[in-house]
């Protein structure tokens, strides 16, 4: 906890704030949150979102490594049925969209689900549970979920978004791309303005794809925080139903960041 | 809710767990997945061709009854024909056995008969003469009425 008897502004502040680590101008290399992690600037790191994100995407990998490694074609265990529904749901996704032959789509489709999906599940602990944890420990801040953490979604997207760049200049070649980008949708005579729409266009694809995630789940964060400044006896009548609902969100959210990162990187392949 | 490093680590880190996935996840997967599958097709095959089978066998097994049906049945026939031959040969045996006992017999009756009619014709003829001797009280030459006798005896 920030102090001992915080506001409800201080306690949404602290409770939305990350621990950074980072070089602070007047306090040197230290662990902040709040303000000071703002001052830290670019060159500091959220700990406890990479931690989290690492610690998802381990769950993500071993878990699905570990039916990978004792994969059958015959009769599959419980586990093994389950990862193949996951599996076969990302996959028939991939094949109505991406109708290109590439090898990355589809794995890169089930990392995103799962990874988003993992992370976004995080939120179901209830709000004050790990940051009192943490706090006991002497650890400031501790966020759990890192799809709140605008950084985590960006950094997805714009991953995605150079994916997107890649394929691009990969399938069309750099001039292919430059006249996707230039000579269209009005032709060869209006080449600026149509620089400018496209250039547009495609900066919007990563902004949106991690504005959406990044807004949802901290939307739904600051309901929970809200609702845990209610007294504890009354917080159930909605948190429960919040949390319920945010079983839909969760997966939702992760569902629709997959389907937009195949469709962005199928309009990639597709010639115009 | 800053901009910073964390953007390129989680960056890193997505890379990483996409590229571990796409090598060690995805393929084994998704190859049990194709095998599976082809595995239910060769199943679904195979059953397929098993359900043929057993119906060629059943016409088969079926066709093989008709024909052993058909192959008793002619036996059983070709059988009573030669049976009844065999009784009429028999029969026909018999009556000609029994007609010839009886005519050998009848023969017999017939020569019987004549010895019987021959010995009784001697002695009627011998008891005609001693008749004849004790009614004419004298002797007659048994040479000389001979003849007489004998025709006597032949026209009884």
């Amino acid at each position: 906890m920030a102090s001992e008897n915080p506001t409800s502004s201080e306690y949404i502040s602290h409770h939305l704030s990350n621990l950074t680590f980072g070089n602070h101008p007047t306090e040197g290399w230290t662990f902040a949150g709040g303000e000071k992690a703002a001052e830290m600037g670019f060159w500091a790191i959220n700990v406890d979102t990479m931690f989290f994100s690492i610690l998802m995407g381990m769950v993500f990998i071993w878990l699905f490594r570990k039916v990978a490694d004792s994969v059958t074609s015959d009769v599959p265990g419980n586990l093994q049925n389950f990862i193949e529904s996951v599996i076969e749901f990302v996959d028939s996704n991939v094949k109505s969209i991406f109708h290109h032959k590439n090898p990355v789509i589809a794995p890169l489709a089930l990392t995103v689900f799962v990874w988003i999906f993992l992370m976004n599940s995080l939120k179901l602990i209830p709000v004050d549970f790990i940051p009192y944890i943490a706090g006991e420990m002497g650890i400031p801040y501790w966020k759990i979920v890192p799809t709140t953490d605008i950084n985590a979604t960006m950094g997805m997207s714009i991953s995605v978004f150079f994916l997107i760049i890649f394929y691009s200049i990969k399938v069309k070649g750099v001039s292919g791309f430059a006249a996707e980008l230039s000579l269209q949708p009005l032709g060869k005579y209006f080449i600026p303005f149509n620089l400018f729409l496209e250039v547009v266009n495609l900066l919007a694809k990563p902004i949106s794809l991690g504005l959406r995630l990044f807004g949802n789940m901290y939307a739904g964060e600051i309901i929970f925080i809200l609702i845990a400044l209610l007294p504890f006896w009354a917080q159930w009548v909605l948190s429960v139903p919040w949390a319920i609902f945010h079983i839909l969100v969760i997966t939702l959210q992760a569902f629709i960041f997959m389907v937009l990162t195949i469709v962005y990187l199928a309009m990639a392949h597709d010639e115009h | 809710m800053n901009i910073n490093l964390t953007i390129i680590g989680q960056a890193i880190a997505f890379f990483i767990f996409v590229v571990f996935c796409m090598k060690y996840v995805w393929p084994p997967i998704t190859g049990a997945l194709a095998e599976r599958k082809k595995k239910i097709a060769e199943g679904l095959d195979a059953a397929d061709r098993a359900e043929r089978d057993l119906k060629l066998a059943q016409e088969k097994a079926a066709n093989d009854m008709r024909a052993s049906k058909e192959e008793a049945a002619a036996i059983i026939e070709q059988a009573n024909k030669r049976a009844t031959k065999i009784i009429e040969e028999a029969k026909e045996q018999a009556r000609e056995e029994a007609d010839r006992v009886k005519a050998s017999a009848e023969a017999e009756v017939e020569q019987e008969l004549n010895r019987a009619k021959d010995a009784l014709r001697a002695q009627v003829g011998a008891l005609a003469i001693a008749g004849a001797e004790k009614i004419l009280e004298a002797s007659i030459d048994e040479k000389a009425h001979a003849k007489l006798v004998e025709k006597l005896a032949a026209e009884l």
